[in-house]
């Protein structure tokens, strides 16, 4: 008998964009409240799991052509760089600066570079489950 | 530049990151990781001299001060020992790109490389204990890689042992800071050691010793010492032999090396109790290690219980602490990374000619290969403590430094092992090298000549380090004096203090 997932697969498709959004409000959040880089990746990561379950492997990564591997690599990049940039001013590694920002639609900012070393984490949160997952998930 | 002393981590974890980007072109990946890692040896032997000129290097990561951010510190051990990592890891490097194989080398290999020594060099630059664990962890995790990659049947059986044995040291490791914390307060390492001194004045409360104690183990189990070393044996006999060299050189050493720096830093006030029982684990891993080394007919294993023996006669001299024992506890130290590595380089050639480790079925190789035979042989005796050669000024040391503490027969038992190692290693060569030749598979030819001269660079290091300890000894000194004065170190990184 071939079954039919029309009621998962319809229900992924909206519960989706909610779980990314709230991946993306709790990676924002950080600073201020409960959150950051580590939660958010792993929230980015059920999100596309759940795409994995209600969906195949093979369609997965036609909607996400994306190397986990090279998403790994990019991350480290992102926080040793902001790391090293405190290299070029000549003050202690990894130390952050931070400004603050008047954007006609955004409001008031304060971006700081610790927000680009989350971003790494983020990344690489991001590309060690979907690895560890797709690794498994391919073995037979 | 104030962040000099951060390149020795830094270049090889950039260089590990950017080798994951390279993981399918193999060139392009050894020139990269051989090119960083000559870089990496040029910046820390920038660091050690720096630190000569200038005394202890310290860096307070992201600009908060020493007792409240990390504070990364340089004093003259942690550079010697990231000078000597980094040359180890440009040779067994090099001695890959001929042995490894190109199946391995396109799963990550290099990458792995890097990443452990970018826990190495950090375990050893690191100022914060909970930062030395994250190192640790680090480190491990590259090794757990390093070992199980080509998932041959040995070394998926030995890789089970080897984490079950790591994660449950790590989490003692956990706990072990976590009481620390607990007590003083504090994870900075400088600022543990002004609180534990402030607590025991005249009579240290007995959770410190227990602590102490505590890290023992774990730092123990990491450095494979007389009771916590029964993973080892296994666990080093399945990589290949540039992983092993790379193992047998370098992670026991960092178990060692914390173990001495704690135990300088932090436990100096009951020593009656802490270092007497440092000292009896000592002598026994010696004696452990020695009747392992002389009972198999195995060249790895062999020289896998002579690190054992090593680590035993390092931790002696720490044991003792006089300024003169751990001036050979810091010479033997570096001696020993080095020829552990070429010996372990070397057998890693052997094996590769005859197929096998097991001495009764080699015979007969120097008529072959004569610069392999006698590369051994000044090895082999380097490793014994053959005057001119590099193992004698540090055991001397240590033996002296064993008397004067009055330990007669600890010092007496450090001496015999000398032989005993001899004994060991010349079976290796007697009877591996003498003899008539053997034929051997002939088919896949191995590269000998290449793969050669990475363990002749370090004997030539060993032989140098030996002959040259006039010019080494001054900086050995002042590692030793930093440890055997712990103010300097705090001083150093308490900058009001």
């Amino acid at each position: 008998m071939k079954t039919n997932d029309v009621i998962l697969q319809t229900a992924t498709k909206v519960v989706l964009f909610l779980i990314v959004l709230f991946s993306v409000y709790i990676f924002f959040a950080g600073h201020y409240t409960p959150g950051g880089g580590f939660v958010g990746g792993l929230l980015t990561s059920g999100a596309i799991i759940l795409l994995l379950l209600a969906f195949d492997m093979k369609t997965v990564e036609k909607i996400l052509p994306v190397n986990y591997m090279y998403m790994i690599a990019a991350g480290l990049l992102f926080a040793i760089g902001t790391g090293a940039g405190a290299l070029l001013f000549n003050v202690p590694f990894l130390t952050h600066a931070f400004t603050d920002v008047d954007l006609p639609i955004l409001g008031h900012l304060s971006l700081h570079t610790a927000a680009l070393f989350d971003l790494g984490v983020f990344l690489v949160v991001v590309g060690v489950t979907m690895i560890i997952i797709k690794t498994i998930g391919e073995d037979d | 530049m104030i962040n000099f002393l951060i390149l020795p981590i830094l270049i090889p974890l950039v260089t590990g990151v950017l080798l994951i980007f390279a993981s399918k072109r193999i060139m392009l990946q050894r020139w990269i990781a051989g090119i960083s890692s000559v870089i990496a040896i040029i910046f820390s032997a920038l660091l050690v001299q720096k630190v000569r000129v200038s005394g202890i290097q310290t860096l307070d990561v992201s600009s908060w001060e020493a007792p409240f951010g990390i504070t990364l510190v340089s004093d003259m051990m942690s550079a010697l020992l990231v000078l000597t990592t980094s040359i180890i890891a440009f040779l067994c490097l090099i001695y890959s790109f001929w042995s490894i194989g190109e199946a391995r080398e396109k799963f990550y290999y290099y990458a792995a490389f890097n990443f452990l020594i970018v826990g190495v060099n950090g375990a050893f630059t690191t100022g914060d204990i909970f930062n030395l664990f994250v190192f640790f962890e680090v480190m491990l995790m590259a090794s757990y890689v390093l070992l199980v990659l080509g998932g041959k049947k040995a070394q998926l059986r030995e890789s089970i042992k080897y984490i079950l044995v790591n994660v449950i040291s790590s989490a003692l490791f956990v706990i072990a800071v976590a009481y620390l914390y607990s007590v003083v307060g504090t994870l900075n390492m400088a600022h543990i050691s002004v609180r534990i001194s402030e607590a025991s004045q005249g009579n240290p409360p007995g959770i410190i010793t227990v602590i102490a104690v505590l890290f023992l183990i774990v730092f123990g189990l990491k450095g494979a010492i007389f009771p916590l070393y029964f993973w080892m044996p296994g666990s080093y006999y399945a990589p290949p032999a540039p992983v092993l060299a790379l193992f047998g050189a370098l992670l026991t050493k960092v178990g060692v090396y914390s173990i001495t720096r704690t135990y300088t830093l932090f436990f100096y006030h009951d020593i009656g109790f802490t270092h007497q029982l440092l000292s009896f684990l000592a002598i026994m891993s010696i004696i452990a290690g020695v009747i392992g080394a002389i009972a198999y007919w195995d060249i790895k294993k062999i020289i896998i219980y002579n690190i054992i023996i090593a680590v035993g006669v390092i931790l002696f001299g720490v044991s003792a602490m006089t300024t003169d024992s751990l001036t050979g506890s810091i010479f033997y130290l570096i001696h020993d990374m080095i020829i552990k590595a070429s010996l372990f380089l070397l057998a890693g050639i052997v094996i590769a000619i005859t197929g096998t480790s097991n001495l009764h079925k080699i015979s007969g190789l120097i008529k072959r290969y004569p610069g392999l035979g006698w590369t051994f042989f000044i090895a082999a005796l380097a490793l014994a403590g053959i005057p001119p050669l590099s193992g004698f000024v540090g055991k001397l040391l240590i033996v002296k430094g064993g008397f004067e503490a009055e330990h007669y027969w600890g010092a007496g038992i450090v001496l015999l092992s000398s032989l005993l190692v001899l004994f060991s290693i010349m079976k290796i060569f007697i009877n591996g090298f003498w003899g008539t030749p053997r034929a051997y598979n002939e088919e896949d030819k191995v590269p000998v000549g290449k793969m050669l001269i990475a363990p002749v660079i370090l004997v030539i290091i060993a032989v140098f380090y030996g002959a040259g300890s006039e010019f080494v000894y001054p900086y050995i000194l002042q590692a030793a004096e930093t440890l055997a004065n712990p103010e300097i170190y705090i001083e150093a990184v308490l900058k009001e203090y």
